[in-house]
């Protein structure tokens, strides 16, 4: 199996402020950690398990500037081949769409059974780019899998999406294909320490659009379908009431209510 | 105005709420709406759709039994050629994410996934969606196009009463060529475990914040002291440290207890989907910004680690 992951690097903002900046149309990403987006984690393992079951090349491709490589060679680390990262200044304010094109171009040429994108990104959270991407390169394509099984020929696949409610639907299809994955389909391994040294040596191939045959016109925002006017903060309904106080005075007023609410 | 076209969603001999709610909410637009629905012996539904909408599109073929890609691709793309309307609205769900972004790299239009909020400027949508797990609204503005395409999330707009009676149509299936490429198989129930967290009446909901398999107990016996049951976000059964059946949200379980004690979960709405209707709702969750505070009634910004041993504690003084 030949195969291609996309990964994003994304700002860890699940535990830290999110601040609107003087643009209004993007975030004070200063004080922020990054990370690889959470699905593309487990997107990564999962073609690492078919190569070592199977045999065959994990190519790893990210659009994104000279950072994401932390993100790219943790992948080569994990097992990952060759890798790709896809950086133009006319980048900037790409959405999903403009994103797949990218990546469409830079795979275009390459000789793949499967890419695997993760499901969403935990960033813009759009779930766009995968079938976008496979519908930019006319193939296959399931969203959402949380189970991948290669049947006997290797051309064809069963893959099962995951649905509202956790319902499983399986179905067959032709490869190549573009999966989507989902979060918790794997247990994502960490790269050893011999991996991380051999990976901290092999070469990122650095693409421009103009390698990739792209006009500057085919991204950005104006290659998107849409563009982001501006960030709110969000609407929310009534706010909790919040019990203040050390943790001895909180937990005590959480117990009073719940004891007059007759929960305990 | 142009028409809107909301294709209709349902599994298994049901229908899925969110068609209603999206015909409710297009219905406010002033345009003609028009459902879409493809499937095999649904009448019925064509029957509940129409109070819903100004017409309603049928497709009766066996090709659409169960959801396939290929065959809504092919067939929602040689109505839209057909009939030029001007928005399509589908939901942002399994079905939706897996078809609307490959329909709208086909037909050029632009595609704006799982809006939480829409206003119309004449044809041209104006969608609101979010961005950080709910940190911050984003307002997009698509580019100038024929026909726009929206995923709408859940309970963006609320299902009304039927009030139309919308001119049911069979239309002949157009796409005549065989599904060849993707093949479905069965759809496989999640599987059940020992306990039904549905019917709980206390839950304690624990989240990443928990941080590590063997900082467990620190909920367990919050729980027990309690008399609740343990629920988690979907982060902790990825991660292993609780089973698939007790992940509360849009991929696992809705629930409505009497309290909902949420441990070091953020409040995605996908979380938030599967626990809004809880009586009570409590988060304890270091990050004052969490969304989940958004919906709890009662919130205690602080450590975790800190407050839940106070709150063991205070619990079983109450029980004496
Ligand atoms: C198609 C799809 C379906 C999904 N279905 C579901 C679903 O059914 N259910 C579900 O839950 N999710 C679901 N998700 C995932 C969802 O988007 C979130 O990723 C998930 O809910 C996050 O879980 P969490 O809140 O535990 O973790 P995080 O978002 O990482 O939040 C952890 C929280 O813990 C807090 N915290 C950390 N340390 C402490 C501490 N010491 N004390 C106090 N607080 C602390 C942080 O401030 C943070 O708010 C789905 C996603 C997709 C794409
Ligand atoms: N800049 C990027 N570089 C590489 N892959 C990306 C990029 N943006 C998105 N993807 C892939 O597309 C998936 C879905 O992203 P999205 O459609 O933005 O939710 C991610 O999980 C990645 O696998």
């Amino acid at each position: 199996m030949n195969m291609v992951v996309c990964v994003k690097r994304v700002p860890d903002t699940a535990e830290s402020e999110v601040h609107i900046d003087a643009s209004g149309k993007d975030i004070d990403k200063s004080k922020l950690s990054f990370g690889i987006n959470e699905a593309d984690n487990y997107a990564v393992e999962e073609a690492i398990q078919i190569k070592e079951r199977l045999g065959g090349t994990v190519n790893v491709i990210s659009v994104g500037g000279k950072d994401s490589d932390e993100q790219i060679r943790m992948a080569l680390a994990k097992g990952g081949d060759e890798a790709i990262r896809i950086e133009d200044p006319a980048m900037a304010g790409s959405d999903g769409f403009a994103i797949a094109k990218a990546l469409a171009a830079a795979i275009k040429g390459m000789e793949f059974d499967i890419v695997f994108t993760g499901a969403l990104a935990d960033d813009d959270g759009s779930a766009v780019v995968g079938v976008a991407l496979a519908e930019l390169l006319g193939v296959n394509h399931a969203a959402y899998v949380k189970k991948v099984e290669i049947l006997e020929d290797g051309k064809k696949i069963k893959v099962g999406r995951e649905l509202e409610g956790g319902l499983m639907e399986f179905l067959e299809m032709e490869l190549p294909a573009v999966l989507t994955i989902q979060t918790g389909i794997n247990e994502p391994r960490y790269a050893s320490f011999k991996g991380i040294k051999q990976a901290a040596k092999k070469e990122i191939a650095i693409k421009s659009l103009s390698d990739l045959g792209l006009d500057a016109s085919e991204v950005g925002e104006a290659g998107s379908w849409a563009v982001l006017e501006k960030f709110t903060p969000p609407v929310v309904g009534e706010m909790a009431e919040i019990l203040t106080g050390e943790p001895e005075e909180t937990a005590a007023k959480l117990a009073a209510i719940l004891k007059e609410k007759g929960l305990v | 105005m142009k028409d809107i076209f909301v294709l209709a969603e349902h599994r298994r001999g049901e229908l899925r709420e969110i068609t209603l709610e999206m015909l409710s909410g297009a219905a406010g637009f002033g345009g003609t709406v028009v459902a879409i629905l493809f499937g095999k012996s649904v009448d019925d539904f064509a029957n509940k759709i129409a109070g819903y909408a100004d017409k309603v599109l049928v497709v009766d073929d066996d090709m659409f039994e169960n959801y396939n890609s290929e065959a809504y691709q092919k067939a929602l793309s040689a109505l839209i050629k057909e009939h030029n309307p001007g928005l399509l609205l589908m939901g942002h769900t399994g079905q939706g994410v897996d078809l609307a972004p490959a329909l709208a790299v086909e037909l050029g239009a632009p595609l704006v996934t799982d809006i939480t909020a829409l206003e119309m400027e004449g044809d041209k949508p104006k969608p609101t969606r979010q961005y950080y797990g709910g940190k911050l609204d984003a307002h997009m503005v698509p580019k100038d196009a024929d026909l726009y395409i929206l995923t709408v999330r859940e309970a963006t707009f609320q299902a009304a009463e039927p009030s139309k009676s919308g001119e049911v149509v069979k239309v002949e299936n157009p796409v005549k060529e065989e599904i060849a490429y993707r093949k479905f198989l069965e759809y496989v129930e999640p599987e059940v475990g020992e306990v039904d967290i549905t019917q709980s009446t206390l839950l304690v909901g624990v989240g990443r914040g928990i941080r590590e398999d063997k900082n467990m107990p620190v909920v367990e016996e919050l729980a027990q002291a309690l008399g609740a049951d343990l629920a988690a976000s979907r982060a902790v059964v990825d991660a292993g440290w609780l089973p698939a059946d007790r992940q509360v949200g849009i991929s696992g379980k809705t629930v409505k207890p009497k309290l909902y004690l949420a441990v070091g979960i953020s409040g995605a709405f996908q979380h938030v989907t599967g626990m809004k209707g809880s009586e009570v709702i409590v988060a304890i969750n270091k990050d004052p910004d969490a969304p989940i505070f958004g919906i709890a009634d009662y919130g205690i910004v602080d450590d975790l680690f800190k407050v839940v041993p106070k709150l063991t504690e205070k619990i079983k003084e109450l029980k004496g």
